[in-house]
């Protein structure tokens, strides 16, 4: 079996090159989906901020929404291949000649890239949640930032973590497009290990399976994640008619 | 004892070209409970939402002991931790614990510490007949035990007034009496309580006033034992003369 011997080779020499490039490409995803994240949901939160009684605000208000429109429709309606490239050339451009160093250039760009998809997720997470909720909140007291922080947003997470697993599943993949500038990701490993020994079919079988491992271990990380978010179906009743000490556990039906 | 609480004049809301308050004239006093009850889609609900500013009145004032709770400037989130509400749908904080609802307001808007909220908490838990649920979430809880936690949040602002907007519709009937009960306990204490409300016993047994809402308007605004003996608007007859006949 030529083919087995051939990966196998492949493996036993560059077994550096594409752990260093699975490391960064696991690095930038998941910094670039947890930011993305915290991006969507600043962008949630001053989205929902209820309009001003002041007409000078309310024009504030408007501006920034604007501003938050256009980020998000131009980042969701072009390739991250071209924003790198754009983002990248853009600073070489300004600067007269430097270049942005590449590690912090590619988590730069999946950042806000995916905060673009994430603020329409989280968009839709807030809107998921009962307005109650919010009235709840407000009856105490509450403002909007605190309402948001304490009750909303939690509730959100929750119901839109299958669309955030998702987008940190499309990061894995998608940072293959950063090789246009040369950030040091798997599949850029790849293109430099295929200048060396031309057996192209054999790497790039190999960092399909080293993909596939990444994107199905992260996916199920993310669903035991989500049960545990879920809580525990038990709880406890403190003290019984006959004893106040009492500690009695309760499991919660399902429900159907 | 006739310490106002709220001096409503005028009062207005207007939802688009639909005016649903046509101008409410009320005085409320501290400790009074008032029963408010009127056909659905009469303005109940508006009225009560506008009174801790869940809407914004379109016209009119509302005077919370003598200030204007619409002027720029008036401090809103204060005011409401002093006039709590409860919902028809009990809008607990879903994500949190029977304990952590009574004690997150009490944290974040009145700055207290946690151990002091959650003794304050359990106070009120207690009062209302569920401390033992403390650790409880609310999607464990039966709808009388959520509005029992409701009211108990309200209280551990240590609020002056609740608002109580049908506290008991969405129950089922096996579970409206435990929380009728916790309510006329409260009426007891000094706590002044604005409840809309289909439930005719209640209005008339607990509160120390009814008010009659028609159309927008207070149509009639009196001791129980007037409204229900010996009303004097014709609308107010009509209106009881259908509730209490379907209980027959
Ligand atoms: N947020 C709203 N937007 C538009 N119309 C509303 C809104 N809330 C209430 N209304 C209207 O106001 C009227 C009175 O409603 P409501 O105050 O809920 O009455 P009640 O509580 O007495 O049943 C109804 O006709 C209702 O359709
Ligand atoms: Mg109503």
């Amino acid at each position: 079996m030529n083919f087995f011997n051939e990966v196998i080779k492949i493996i036993v020499d560059y077994h550096g090159m594409l752990l260093e490039g699975l490391g960064y490409t696991m690095l930038i995803a998941l910094i670039g989906t947890v930011v993305g994240l915290l991006i969507g949901i600043i962008i949630g939160i001053v989205r929902t901020i209820p309009k001003s009684k002041s007409a000078f605000v309310r024009v504030i208000q408007k501006i920034v929404d604007v501003i938050l429109t256009v980020y998000i429709e131009v980042f969701r309606g072009t390739p991250m291949m071209v924003q790198a490239m754009v983002i990248y050339w853009g600073y070489a451009f300004a600067s007269g000649g430097n270049t942005l160093p590449l590690i912090p250039a590619g988590l730069f760009i999946v950042s806000i890239n995916t905060g673009a998809y994430m603020a329409e997720i989280v968009r839709g997470g807030i809107i998921s949640i009962d307005k109650g909720q919010f009235e709840g909140a407000q009856s105490v007291g509450m403002n909007h930032f605190q309402t948001m922080f304490h009750v909303v947003i939690p509730q959100a997470i929750r119901n839109i973590l299958p669309s955030v697993s998702n987008e940190f599943v499309i990061n894995i993949k998608d940072t293959s497009v950063l090789n246009v500038i040369g950030v040091m990701e798997l599949f850029w490993q790849a293109t430099k290990i295929q200048t060396m020994n031309y057996q192209i079919f054999q790497i790039y079988v190999i960092i399909s399976v080293m993909y596939f491992i990444m994107t199905f271990t992260v996916t199920r990380i993310l669903r035991l994640f989500e049960k545990l978010l879920d809580g525990k179906n038990t709880y406890v009743i403190h003290g019984s008619q006959s004893d106040p000490n009492a500690e009695i556990k309760i499991t919660e039906e399902a429900h159907g | 004892m006739n310490e106002p609480v709220f001096q409503i004049e005028g009062l207005t809301k207007n939802f688009g070209k639909n005016e649903v308050l046509k101008g409410i004239n009320l005085t409320v006093n501290k400790g009074e409970v008032v029963s408010i009850i009127g056909a659905s889609g009469s303005g109940k609900s508006t009225f009560l939402r506008c009174l801790n500013l869940l809407e914004q009145p379109t016209g009119g004032q509302i005077l919370y002991h003598g200030e204007d709770i619409t002027a720029v400037g008036f401090n809103v989130n204060e005011y409401r931790t002093k006039v709590g509400m409860v919902f028809q749908q009990f809008n607990l904080f879903n994500n949190m614990s029977v304990l952590k609802n009574c004690v997150i307001g009490q944290q974040k808007v009145l700055k207290r510490t946690k151990e002091e909220a959650e003794k304050v908490a359990l106070y009120y838990l207690e009062k209302v007949g569920m401390a033992q649920y403390r650790d409880a979430k609310p999607r464990q809880l039966s709808g009388g035990q959520k509005q029992r936690v409701a009211i108990a949040r309200s209280l551990s602002m240590d609020c002056e007034v609740i608002l109580f907007d049908e506290p008991t519709s969405a129950l089922d009937p096996e579970m409206v009496g435990e929380v009728l009960l916790v309510m006329k306990d409260l009426s007891k204490s000094g706590l002044t309580m604005l409840v809309v409300t289909h439930e005719m016993q209640f209005a008339k047994d607990v509160s120390s006033r009814v008010i009659f809402m028609d159309g927008g308007v207070v149509a009639e605004d009196d001791a129980p034992e007037v409204i229900f003996n010996n009303p004097s608007n014709p609308r107010t007859q009509e209106f009881l003369f259908r509730v209490l006949n379907k209980d027959i």
